[in-house]
């Protein structure tokens, strides 16, 4: 009889290993259907949930441990239960990077305490994984906080990094890192586990800090791929093979999403990893804030803008970072319910990168109780186009580029754009004419059939509302409104 | 040396699957499907979990342990509790307000 417990309490471990695993794996492919993706995540919850369940029963940790267990899980939990209600749609990938980060901090933490407070000590693979561990754990945590920084507008783009000179002291860094990687397990606790330890951190700063904007969700991507290799580093570490593989998955899969990134945005990871901020490097005129370049800019009022939708029977909104800053999501939503009261047909053209990450607009504007069905992706509205009556661009510039299709030298040239340029009538609502993340200017915006509204999305938005219900929109049932009374 | 190659192979054929997992992701879920991914790499929690268990009393050892198990379940948590946030947007929506009560389903 204590036989069979003693076989039972060995399989246990494995079974629920095992089964753990195979949830992971579902998971993370329902992740990429629509229609699965919600219970996959919560089968990945549960999953991790069953691993966390069957290696307490494994390791079976005494009263004081249960202690410590309790504090960690309750700041945690705590922590990511708030952060989780609070955050705002907006600020998503912020969150995401902020989130990664923890993950790579926490596994550089293992490592450290692994390195310097083990008292068995610790074989070659180990001292071997606790390198890996410390690199990729204390890159993915820098890089994942400078990455956030920059989302949120607190870090800017210093000009010395788009020099070459960036490429020299990532170089030492690495060169720093190397000579650390090597020392380390020769001595584990000893000075070279705090040189890779500075200079995998400052690394992690020197690489993620020259990218650019557009770019920032593929390095997130990235980081985020680093931050699985962590854990499966930490996986040898404390010789666990369910982080191992974990870890392994979702470094691989990250490592295909960021690929994935890449070619909607029509950049090489190569590009994005060494290129520095895209503009800034390219030929030299088109500088980030100049407006010199637009010689025929037609701006209008918000009132002019009002009476061409008043009119319309078609209109397609293309909403992009601009919306997301300025929170505008839910007045863009009360004037398309407006427009539709007045018989206008709305949709939405939601290019693939639009907005910081992709995807960031779909959840956006379901946020704003947006129907899904009126969210068309690029493939199906551009045919669309020459149909529509108006086109207001919310923010989003790249995307809406003509150049990409035109132009050869347009450092934009080849990527997939929203053909808005074939629209009757186009309506810009932007802040300024400074240029969008790529640098360049816009051919769109030069159009006959542009128009330029000056201002912040949501201010321009709330001020069309004003005007259409000063004509007098929406009071009336939609059979009874004269089309065109002008 | 044979776990090293038993977790070597483990590593191999992980690296694989994750690469097999994914194929065409719609650009709809490309921001839930890395909010998704990162809560998972969460999971070197189990690393702080162990940590902490074989201790044997050492504070330092418990303390590290306790504040990466801290840092992990931070994402761990927040990572599907937002992801799910997300996503109970779109189904929501496709769903035509049937279910409107959204029950947020992480651990």
């Amino acid at each position: 009889m204590d036989l069979s417990q003693m076989d039972l309490m060995e399989v246990f471990p494995y079974a629920i290993d095992l089964v753990a695993v195979l949830l992971l794996a579902l998971g993370i492919k329902g992740l990429s259907k629509v229609s699965s993706a919600r219970s996959a995540n919560g089968l990945a919850a549960l999953a991790l949930g069953l691993a966390v369940v069957g290696l307490l029963v494994q390791l079976q940790p005494g009263s004081t441990a249960w202690l410590w267990i309790a504090a960690g899980t309750a700041l945690g939990g705590l922590a990511g239960l708030i952060t989780a209600q609070r955050v705002p749609m907006t600020a998503m990938p912020e969150t995401v990077a902020l989130f990664n980060g923890c993950g790579g901090m926490a596994s550089l933490l293992v490592a450290l305490g692994v390195a310097l407070f083990q008292s068995s000590e610790p074989n070659l693979v180990s001292r071997i994984s606790i390198v890996i561990s410390v690199f990729v754990g204390a890159i993915t945590f820098s890089g994942s906080i400078v990455a956030m920084a920059k989302l949120q507008g607190w870090l800017d783009t210093p000009g010395w990094t788009q020099s070459s000179l960036r490429h020299a002291v990532n170089l030492a860094l690495a060169g720093l890192c190397l000579v650390g990687a090597i020392g380390l397990p020769i001595e584990p606790s000893g000075w070279a586990l705090w040189l890779l330890l500075a200079a995998s951190t400052l690394l992690g700063i020197g690489v993620t800090l020259p990218i650019g904007g557009a770019d920032m969700p593929v390095v997130i991507s990235l980081l985020n791929s680093y931050s699985g290799v962590a854990a499966a580093a930490a996986g040898f570490v404390v010789g666990s093979q369910l982080l191992i593989v974990a870890g392994a998955m979702v470094g691989a899969a990250g490592l295909i999403l960021t690929q994935v990134m890449c070619t909607a945005m029509n950049r090489s990871l190569v590009s994005v990893l060494f290129g520095g901020a895209l503009g800034a490097t390219g030929g030299g005129g088109s500088g980030a804030s100049s407006d010199a370049g637009y010689t025929r800019i037609t701006s209008c009022s918000a009132e002019e803008c009002a009476i061409a939708l008043e009119q319309a029977e078609r209109v397609v909104f293309v909403p992009g970072y601009g919306l997301a800053v300025a929170q505008a999501q839910h007045s863009l939503r009360e004037l398309s319910k407006l427009l539709e009261a007045h018989g206008v047909e709305v949709s939405y053209a939601i290019h693939p990168v639009a907005g910081r990450m992709p995807g960031h607009m779909n959840v956006l504007l379901a946020e704003a109780d947006v129907p899904y069905e009126q969210l068309l992706e690029m493939d199906i509205i551009n045919p669309e186009f020459p149909r529509a009556d108006v086109v207001i661009v919310l923010g989003a510039n790249d995307v809406v580029n003509p150049d990409a299709k035109t132009d050869p030298t347009s450092p934009l040239y080849g990527m997939p754009v929203l053909e808005v340029d074939q629209a009757r009538q186009v309506f810009v609502v932007k802040r300024s004419l400074g240029a969008g993340y790529a640098g360049i200017a816009n051919a769109l915006f030069e159009l006959p059939q542009t128009a330029m509204v000056f201002g912040d999305a949501k201010a321009v938005l709330n001020g069309l509302l004003t005007e259409l219900r000063g004509m007098g929109v929406g009071k009336t049932p939609v059979g009874s409104t004269a089309k065109g009374k002008t | 040396m044979s776990s090293l190659s038993e977790a070597l192979w483990v590593l191999l054929l992980g690296s694989l699957l994750g690469l097999e997992l994914i194929g065409k992701v719609p650009p709809t879920l490309h921001t839930p499907l890395m909010s998704g991914a990162n809560a998972i790499s969460g999971i070197t929690l189990l690393a702080s979990l162990t940590l902490i268990a074989q201790a044997n009393g050492n504070q330092a050892l418990l303390l590290l342990g306790a504040l990466s198990l801290g840092f992990a379940l931070y994402n761990v948590v927040g990572g599907f509790l937002v992801t799910d946030r997300m996503l109970a947007m779109f189904s929501r929506k496709s769903k035509s307000k049937s279910n409107s009560n959204a029950n947020p389903g992480g651990s």
